[in-house]
This record gives structure tokens, C-alpha cells and sequence, in this order.
């Protein structure tokens, strides 16, 4: 699955993430995995995910300027073949 | 890694060294054995 | 914001360590010739179950998700499991370095009740006749055997881990066809001239050619194959090999030694790398955030006599334990430096004048070479 605007998400149960002055340092768990999040932003977009239906509507309610919209899609495609983020009913 | 900005629709274009730091990537991943100093 | 590349993020440290190496005991039934903390006999002063456990709730409250615990042989402390126990409780994953001999059927089996715990088992040939020489008559058996165990227990993915010398390097090969058929990862480390490895390492150490060699095969496995990025010192010779490719030491790694001392990393156990104890007030944390040596090695390091050597951005001047225990000065070319420069230096190192362990818990009759073992 290629993680879309519309694509469903949350972070993974199994992942902490421990905050850094650049962004945050996620760690899962279950698959010793460990991913650092560059920004401030996408870590406040991956805590919101859950809280919104859609990708699109999270970056919406963080902020995130539409320009930048691809470059934290393909981040967040990342984390999904990471297994730091997954889908909703999952 | 592709450096190609994409025009949304009604949106004002950044200058092209700003639309070079949006596309760096927002993410790495490093292996957690991947750290020199440990067993 | 501008995102700064990560690796110089953690060139200057983070409030906590991403991971560390925890000693839990100096006491070992096996003497390796290179052993990294001349290990043998039990030090009297080792943290109590109690102060271990507070060590832990500090690593929980940094939010320090995983540690590599080793000694000496981890495995030999009565609280071992109970240790295991309160870390994983406390969200703390484990991964243990061990020479397997405790490692009987009914230890498999309860370690792989466990979860969140990796186990890795050291070997250093793939035969008894390479493997023995370094490690004592026996542990190659008791290696296999701890192996066999865990297969048949079902443990899962289980880690190899070899120190690479110039007896072995002609086992790459095989090292890896040997992890493959456990399912299990193979890691492949640099030998330091640390601890006990300070009197081997002139020769064990692998020869110019075979460091080429080396290179050459993690390039070609890199992806499977782990290395603790022990090897960045070789990207001189080329294209970089995965990993950071940076010395942790005081960065975003170092080393709880048995007694609770802190060191920079396991690799560079002395004063000069000690940078406090988890006994001393305010703890662990108070060490790994305010040590006057932690906040220097979080400084920009310089070039130093390598300054105007073209590759110093790949091999950033390799690494200070190699340096320091072959006596060579800390801002300059490693021991192993893959243009010369180290072998140069070394030649005005004179004899006994390379700084020696300062703890060292070795027991009497301690082979420091190679260990005699028959053929047959």
C-alpha cells in the first residue's frame, strides 16, 4: 500500500516516540526499527493522524503548508514501509 | 532522490532553494545496531 | 527551519543516550585472549540487584529504549533473569552478549518466553581449531551447542557476532552461510586493541590486504549483515559503508561497566574515557548530560594531523580506542589507517609506551596470545 492524501492512518501501537530539539527519535518495539523525524512537524503530524480521517486533513490541521504536502507524503510512505505508522483498522 | 517541486493549484511558487529544502529528506532511518560504541 | 543532517545532530549529542553497553559483571568462565574488559574474576564492589534496578528506572525516566548488556559473561550474575525481567518491565528492550555455556535447553526455552530480547552469541571461527585459539579450548562447542538450543527452543532470529582477526577474515564466507542456516544475523565487529586485545592486537589485527578484503565483502553484504558501524574507518577506501559512519562514544552511546562506572564506550576502559559513576550524585543521567568528557567529545572534533589528508571526511580519523591503546596521539591517523599513515606513526611509538587497561580483573595463568590447541 503507497500512502496517499486520503490514506487513513496512526501511529503504530508498538512505537515511542521520544522527543529530540530537531524532531523526534520513533522506535518500534516489535521490529527494533528505529527512524528519526527531522522535523517538529512531522512529528506533530504523525501524533495527529489518529485524530483525523484523512492524510490530507491532518497536514491541513497542523499547518503544513500545501507546497511542502509531497515531500511529507513521501515521509510519511516511509514510515509506513516501516511499520512506524499503519492503517487505521489494522 | 528526485528533486522535482510540484505546483498545487493556486499556490504561490517558492524560490527554488526553498523548494530544494522542502524535498531533503524528513526522515532517516539508522539500524539500532548501527551505532559505533556498542557490543 | 533548515534540517540539519542528522549525523551532525548527533555529533553533538542528545540528552540521552539511543542506546548503551551495560557490563553487568566482570566475572566470566572463559578468558579470551582479546577480551575488551580483561574479564576473569568478579569485582567485590559490582552494583547490588537493588542499584542495578535504579540504574534501569534512571534509563526508563531518559526513555532509553534498548541496551546491550555483556560483561564478562552477563549470564554468570544469580539476578541475570531478574534483571531481564525489571528491564524489559520497564520498557527498556534487551539485547545480551554471551558465550552461550549457559545456555542449556531449559534457558532456551525461558528466553524465548520472553519478549522484546535479542541474544547475541559470540564465536570468532568458524572451526574449533580458529575459534579455540582465541577463545579457549571448548567455546566453540559451547557456542554451537548454545546455538542448537535456541533453534530447537524456537527462539527466533538469534545474532552471531565475530570480532574480525587475521585468522578469520578467509571465514567471511562462512560466517555468513552459518547465520543463514539459523535464520540468524550475522555481525562482524572491529578487533580493538582494548583490554586484554592490547597484548594480541600486533597480531590479530588484520593485515592491510585483508582490511581491503574486508571493505570489499561488507560493501557486497552490507544489507545483511551487521557491523555495529565498527568499520567507517575503511570508508577511506571508497564509497561509505552503511551505517552513520561516526564514533557514538559520548554521543548517543557509552559503557555501564560492572562497578558502575562510566565510560565513553566499552572499547576504552580507562580514567582517561571515565566520565563519572552512576553511584555519584544526581546518577546516570547527571553523568551523561554534564560529564566535563562527554560535553568535550560532543564538541566539533578537528582533523588535527590529518588535516590535510583528503579522506578524513570519510574516515573521520577512525577510532580513539585504537588510537590510544597503541599509543598513538588521539589527533591524528588511526592505527589502521588504510593509506599508511597509521603504520608510520606507529614506528615512533616506542616499546611500552602505549597507556595500559587500568581495570583489569583477568585471572591468573591468563593466555595473552594465542591459546595452544590441538588438531586432533
Amino acid at each position: 500500500m503507497t500512502v496517499t492524501l486520503e490514506s487513513g492512518l496512526r501511529l503504530h501501537p508498538q512505537v515511542a516516540l521520544r522527543p529530540e530539539p530537531f524532531g523526534a527519535l520513533a522506535y518500534h518495539y516489535g521490529n527494533r526499527r528505529l527512524v528519526f523525524l527531522k522535523h517538529p512537524d512531522v512529528v506533530s503530524v504523525v501524533r495527529e493522524l489518529e485524530r483525523h480521517d484523512t492524510v490530507g486533513e491532518t497536514l491541513e490541521a497542523c499547518g503544513v503548508a500545501a507546497l511542502r504536502w509531497p515531500s511529507f507524503v513521501k515521509a510519511l510512505d516511509s514510515l509506513h514501509e516501516s511499520d512506524v505508522i499503519c492503517e487505521r483498522d489494522s | 532522490m528526485e528533486n522535482d517541486t510540484l505546483t498545487l493549484p493556486g499556490t504561490v511558487e517558492a524560490p527554488a532553494d526553498e523548494a530544494v529544502l522542502e524535498e531533503e529528506l524528513l526522515i532517516e532511518e539508522i539500524s539500532i545496531d548501527g551505532m559505533c560504541g556498542v557490543y | 527551519m533548515s534540517v540539519q543532517s542528522l549525523v551532525s545532530q548527533l555529533k553533538a549529542g542528545l540528552d540521552a543516550p539511543i542506546c548503551l553497553t551495560w557490563e553487568l559483571t566482570y566475572a566470566c568462565n572463559l578468558q579470551c585472549v582479546h577480551c575488551l574488559s580483561s574479564s576473569g574474576q568478579r569485582d567485590p564492589r559490582e552494583l547490588t540487584t537493588a542499584e542495578a534496578k535504579r540504574v534501569l528506572d534512571e534509563l526508563h525516566d531518559l526513555q532509553v529504549f534498548y541496551i546491550n548488556i555483556g560483561g564478562g559473561e552477563p549470564m554468570v550474575r544469580r539476578d541475570f533473569f531478574e534483571l531481564l525481567e525489571y528491564s524489559i518491565g520497564r520498557g527498556i528492550g534487551v539485547k545480551f552478549s554471551t558465550n552461550g555455556a549457559f545456555i542449556d535447553p531449559d534457558k532456551a526455552r525461558r528466553l524465548t518466553s520472553m519478549d522484546y530480547l535479542d541474544i547475541q552469541i559470540s564465536l570468532d571461527g568458524i572451526d574449533a581449531i580458529t575459534n579455540d585459539a582465541v577463545r579457549g579450548v571448548g567455546s566453540y562447542a559451547m557456542a554451537r551447542r548454545a546455538m542448537e538450543n535456541l533453534a530447537a527452543a524456537d527462539f527466533g532470529p538469534f545474532k552471531i557476532s565475530v570480532v574480525v582477526t587475521r585468522h578469520n577474515v578467509a571465514q567471511l564466507d562462512s560466517f555468513k552461510a552459518l547465520a543463514d542456516s539459523y535464520g540468524a544475523q550475522l555481525r562482524v565487529t572491529r578487533l580493538r586493541p582494548s583490554g586484554r586485545g592490547a597484548d594480541s592486537w600486533h597480531d590479530l589485527h588484520p593485515t592491510n590486504a585483508q582490511q581491503r578484503q574486508i571493505y570489499e565483502w561488507l560493501l557486497a553484504h552490507g544489507d545483511n549483515v551487521l557491523t555495529g558501524d565498527s568499520f567507517f574507518h575503511l570508508n577511506a577506501l571508497g564509497e561509505s559503508l552503511p551505517g552513520l559512519n561516526m564514533c557514538g562514544a559520548g554521543r548517543v552511546v557509552c559503557l555501564i561497566d560492572p562497578i558502575g562506572d562510566v565510560y565513553a564506550c566499552p572499547f576504552v576502559i580507562h580514567d582517561q574515557f571515565k566520565a563519572g559513576s552512576v553511584r555519584d550524585e544526581g546518577g546516570f543521567a547527571r553523568v551523561w548530560k554534564q560529564s566535563p568528557l562527554f560535553l568535550e567529545l560532543r564538541e566539533p572534533q578537528s582533523a588535527g594531523a590529518c588535516g590535510s589528508c583528503g579522506s578524513w571526511d570519510a574516515c573521520q580519523g577512525g577510532c580513539m580506542a585504537a588510537k590510544f591503546f597503541t599509543g598513538l596521539p588521539l589527533d591524528g591517523p588511526d592505527p589502521e589507517c588504510v593509506g599508511g599513515e597509521g603504520e608510520h606513526a606507529l614506528a615512533g611509538v616506542s616499546a611500552g609506551a602505549a597507556p595500559r587497561p587500568q581495570m583489569d580483573h583477568t585471572k591468573p595463568h591468563t593466555a595473552r596470545r594465542l591459546i595452544p590447541v590441538s588438531a586432533g
